[in-house]
């Protein structure tokens, strides 16, 4: 099981997201974002971080990087991908994922622990849970309030789009308090929060999410 | 060469008189300058020297006390690189090698605190990869005016956005640091930031340019007119002062009327944390494929230090062209280029043959390169601007500069300050007194909870953070397999050295030191940022060389050597200096991160149950000490008297049983006491762990709750582990008593008070969101 990390200029969560992938039990496989070559991976992972320093607007840049002119044909065949903080604005922006992130309700960077209910077990990253499980999990973003319109909204909640919810207070102003959705088939998933630290007591609140990396690795040997 | 003795020519020929005063040079260093050369510099030259010569770079009013620094350092086996170096290497063992240092960006944080504190962070990063170390870690020590001060609320804000913005882009965790008030800091805030690095020892590189024929090549960004003169202008004068801040090529840039600060704006840099980070990525991928002979990054005075300090350092030559320098803003001539602090650039030295992999790698990184000169053995520092020569100068005349010994004078207030003793404040009359004082603490804004500041830093990014604010020091892991790791604390404390800047900074060095062992971690080495008023003001030299004296006597006493710092004078406001504020970090090695100790009650990593019914044992002897408390501070505004004494025997046998105990998992938890005493430790420890605890005092209640004696910590000793931490107490002869139990849900100091933990939490997290929202 080759599990690929792609590393865009300013991405920075990139080595977290090979070791979670690592710890799971896969492997992890360097991408860069200027190869227009996935090298036969399983799964691919988009990681958090700052992809050309969020200029113009988080993600809008990485979306045109040539590895993603492999990766959207892919992840429309049905390729797992995650996208996680910056990867998941890269992947709105990409229009893999439906609506936005925006700026922090209270306009700073937040650095949090917090509380998620995962509400769709059914996707390639999320199979590992239990329905409506709880897991803590650090979040760090300064735009990472969803939005979408009404409609997008009512689809993503009739559909099951919706992953991951926060459970303990809505820490950014996102639209009902959503922190992870996925497209229709729930191949591709985006998470606000690092489940990449999560993986360890020792680096991080809990190993809650590890079920991320385990879905996928245990979905491809499945 | 237009002729003997004479560079450049044109206008500069003329008797026209050169603004040396303007660029921050005496007339006596303009007179040596001539002297130097012969002749009458150009106006490269002199932009070359100013910025060379300025205090923030010659460090020329505090060298001849520095020297003391290495001269009484004691012998360490863990020294790689000490002083001189852009930071200090230690080893911590396994092959690897850390490098760590603390720098000050006060003056450019007041003026414009986000981009000013933004680009501290920057600067301090890229004096850690110059060593060829990947950055992996930040803190930073932050000290601002009054907390309810209208202009706190611009500046601090600002700095912490800034900071937020450039480190969590760049990738690197901020494990700690400080945060104080003190109206001293309202004109002049302390902005000191503080980066580590980590290498294989094989991977250090140097900062020399040798073999002449070898390239040397700018790389990063282009050069802008940002930050001309920081170094000489900014960094190096006071604020409030009658003199014109005008910097080269900008006169008037800042406006009529738009106020001092204003009007030094042009001076700050601006920061692109994006392009530090390609910028670590390149150079690091440059030296692990062995293309670089010497390194240098650019910092304060930009193209003009780097080129002189390379050249001094290597081969003695080299020759420049300025007009390949790439610029954003074409009408820069040579002494803005020279000048220039421009952010997210580095030098390096390349041997011919191996320019074009170089460049490849840049290419691969979207970083602009530029060759812009070759190695000489001439032992002159040419530039050339298209075809002109306009700088010859032998590079170790600029490098080195002037030395001053000023004059130094106990200040005249310090009997009166010594004399006025906090003894005769007065005290909390009962319980119900003392308890309201340990609100009153834990709400004061230095002590309460700094998430509104910490959230906003990335703590988790590289995945290696084990312990970060609000423990007491950061804690890394270095190698995954070993579980090495290393811990860091930084401390200052203004109140305590203004009242006695010897035995203060003694005192900063023992918490730092202190609060790197109460992880777990044994204390190797030490930074420290030397935060001072003016050197021409006697009485600030005497603090500074008291302080100095201290540190390095301190140092010797731990056993912990100074590996580099940094020196910030002129941080006043019209005369009105800050207290006297060093800020020393210490860097400690820990065997394994797994069996780090933390500071919250009941948590106990690896067995919370069991913590939960841990006993507390306080360490270390506890007198009546509370000058420059922060009992005296927050509750009577009072400054006075004489500090704790500082017990450096103590403190090293305490570190040395803390780190056996961590060893041995006899600890749940261990917190230093520090500020506020023992009442603040157990308030810490019960809402760091969210559990209570129950305490019987030895004494006086007063006393044993609020006094700062050093040497101290309390820690939680696990159940059934009692006895062997009890003979561990006699092998390292530290007087330990047990004082309590862990556990409830309140605070509860027998026959004194009472105080839930959830009415701890309010007081202690309501302060600053109260105060910026």
């Amino acid at each position: 099981m080759r599990i690929g990390v792609i590393t865009f200029p300013g991405s920075l969560d990139d080595r977290d997201a090979a070791r979670a992938v690592r710890l799971a039990g896969a492997e992890p496989v360097a991408l860069w974002h200027g190869d227009r070559d996935l090298r036969g991976v399983d799964a691919v992972i988009l990681p958090g971080g700052f992809s050309y320093g969020d200029y113009l607007r988080c993600g809008a840049i990485a979306r045109f990087a040539p590895v993603m002119g492999e990766l959207v044909p892919a992840a429309g065949s049905g390729l797992p991908v995650l996208g996680i903080c910056n990867g998941f604005q890269i992947l709105c922006e990409a229009h893999l994922l439906p609506g936005a992130l925006t700026r922090n309700a209270g306009l700073r960077f937040v650095t949090r622990d917090v509380r998620l209910r995962v509400e769709n077990t059914a996707t390639a990253w999320t199979r590992a849970y239990r329905p409506g499980a709880r897991i803590t999990v650090p979040l760090k973003s300064g735009e990472g309030a969803y939005v979408a319109d009404a409609a997008t909204l009512a689809g993503l909640q009739s559909g099951g789009q919706v992953v991951l919810r926060y459970d303990d207070g809505n820490p950014n102003g996102s639209l009902g308090e959503i922190a992870g959705v996925c497209n229709a088939e729930g191949n591709v998933v985006g998470v606000m929060p690092h489940p990449e630290h999560a993986v360890s007591e020792l680096t991080g609140p809990s190993a809650d999410g590890l079920g991320f990396f385990a879905s996928a690795f245990g979905l491809v040997r499945s | 060469m237009r002729g003997d003795g004479e560079v450049g020519g044109g206008p500069e020929a003329s008797g026209e008189a050169l603004p040396f005063a303007e660029l921050g040079l005496t007339e006596a260093e303009y007179a040596r300058i001539a002297g130097i050369l012969g002749r009458r510099p150009t106006g490269a030259e002199l932009a070359l020297y100013s910025v060379m010569w300025s205090e923030h770079c010659s460090y020329k009013s505090s060298k001849v006390h520095l020297r003391q620094l290495a001269a009484k350092a004691p012998p360490s086996a863990a020294l790689l690189a000490g002083i001189g170096h852009n930071a200090g290497v230690v080893d911590i063992g396994q092959g690897y090698a850390v490098t760590f240092k603390i720098e000050s960006h006060n003056h450019p944080s007041y003026v414009e605190p986000y981009q000013g504190a933004a680009t501290g962070v920057g600067g301090i990063v890229r004096d850690i990869l110059a060593m060829g170390a990947r950055p992996v870690a930040v803190m930073d020590a932050l000290r601002f005016g009054p907390a309810s001060a209208p202009d706190t609320g611009r500046v601090l804000p600002g700095v912490v956005g800034g900071i937020s913005f450039y480190g969590n882009c760049l990738g690197l965790p901020n494990i700690g640091g400080e945060l104080d008030f003190d109206p001293c800091y309202a004109g002049n805030p302390l902005v000191n930031a503080l980066c580590v690095g980590v290498m294989r020892h094989q991977d250090l590189q140097v900062a020399v340019a040798d073999g002449p024929g070898n390239a040397v090549i700018l790389f990063g960004s282009a050069t802008g007119p940002d930050g001309v003169g920081g170094a000489s202008v900014l960094a190096s004068a006071a604020f409030g002062t009658s003199e014109s801040a005008g910097t080269v090529g900008q006169a008037g840039e800042g406006g009529p009327g738009t106020g001092e600060a204003a009007a030094k704006r042009p001076s700050v840099q601006v920061g692109d944390p994006f392009l530090e980070k390609l910028l670590v990525e390149c150079c690091l991928e440059l030296y692990a494929a062995g293309l670089v002979v010497g390194i240098q990054d650019l910092g304060a005075a930009g193209v003009a230090c780097a080129t002189t300090e390379l050249a001094a350092a290597g081969t003695g030559g080299m020759r420049v062209r300025l007009d390949a320098v790439p610029l954003r803003d074409s009408s820069l001539g040579p002494p803005e280029i020279l000048m220039s602090e421009s952010q997210e650039r580095m030098m390096a030295v390349v041997e011919p043959g191996r320019v074009a992999a170089f460049l490849d790698v840049c290419a691969k990184w979207e970083i602009r390169a530029a060759v812009i000169g070759e190695v000489t053995d001439t032992g002159r520092l040419v530039m050339t601007w298209h075809g002109e020569t306009v700088v010859d100068i032998p590079p170790g005349s600029a490098a080195d500069g002037p030395v001053y010994d000023r004059p130094a004078a106990r200040g005249p207030d310090q009997d009166a300050l010594a004399g006025d003793d906090p003894a005769a404040l007065p005290r909390p009359a009962d319980g119900e007194a003392l308890r309201a004082a340990v609100l009153a603490l834990i709400g004061s804004p230095g002590l309460a909870d700094k998430s509104w500041v910490t959230d906003q830093y990335d703590r988790y990014v590289r995945g290696d953070t084990v312990l970060a604010m609000p423990e007491d020091g950061g804690l890394l892991r270095v190698d995954e397999e070993t579980g090495l790791g290393i811990a860091l604390a930084t401390d200052g404390n203004g109140r305590y050295c203004r009242l006695d800047p010897y035995l203060g900074t003694q005192l900063v060095l023992s918490e730092a030191y202190r609060n790197v062992a109460v992880t777990g971690a044994r204390p190797l080495a030490v930074t420290n940022c030397l935060n001072f008023g003016s050197p021409e003001d006697p009485a600030v030299m005497w603090q500074f060389a008291e302080a100095v004296r201290g540190l390095a006597d301190g140092c010797a006493a731990l056993g912990v050597p100074v590996t580099g710092g940094n020196v910030s004078f002129y941080n006043q406001t019209g005369t009105s200096a800050v207290h006297p504020t060093p800020v020393v970090g210490v860097l400690g090695v820990h065997d394994d991160v797994r069996l780090r100790v933390g500071i919250g009650f009941g948590i106990g990593f690896g067995g919370a149950d069991e913590a939960a019914r841990a006993s507390i044992v306080l360490l270390g002897e506890t007198e009546a000490e509370l000058g420059g408390s922060a009992w005296a501070h927050v509750l009577h505004d009072h400054l006075g008297g004489r500090p704790p004494a500082p017990r450096l025997a103590a403190e090293r046998r305490l570190g040395g049983l803390l780190a056996e105990a961590a060893a041995d998992r006899l600890l749940a938890a261990a917190h230093d006491l520090s500020d506020g005493g023992l009442a603040v430790a157990l308030a810490e420890s019960c809402l760091r762990g969210g559990v209570g605890c129950s305490v019987r005092l030895p004494g006086d209640p007063f006393t044993w709750l609020f006094s700062e004696s050093a040497a101290r910590a309390i820690v939680a000793v696990r159940p059934g582990a009692e006895e062997a931490f009890g003979s561990l107490l006699a092998r390292h002869d530290v007087p330990g008593q047990a004082i309590g139990v862990v556990g409830g849900d309140d605070l509860v100091v027998a026959g004194c008070f009472s105080i839930p933990v959830a009415e701890l939490a309010a007081a202690h997290r309501a302060t600053l969101p109260a105060l910026f929202g």
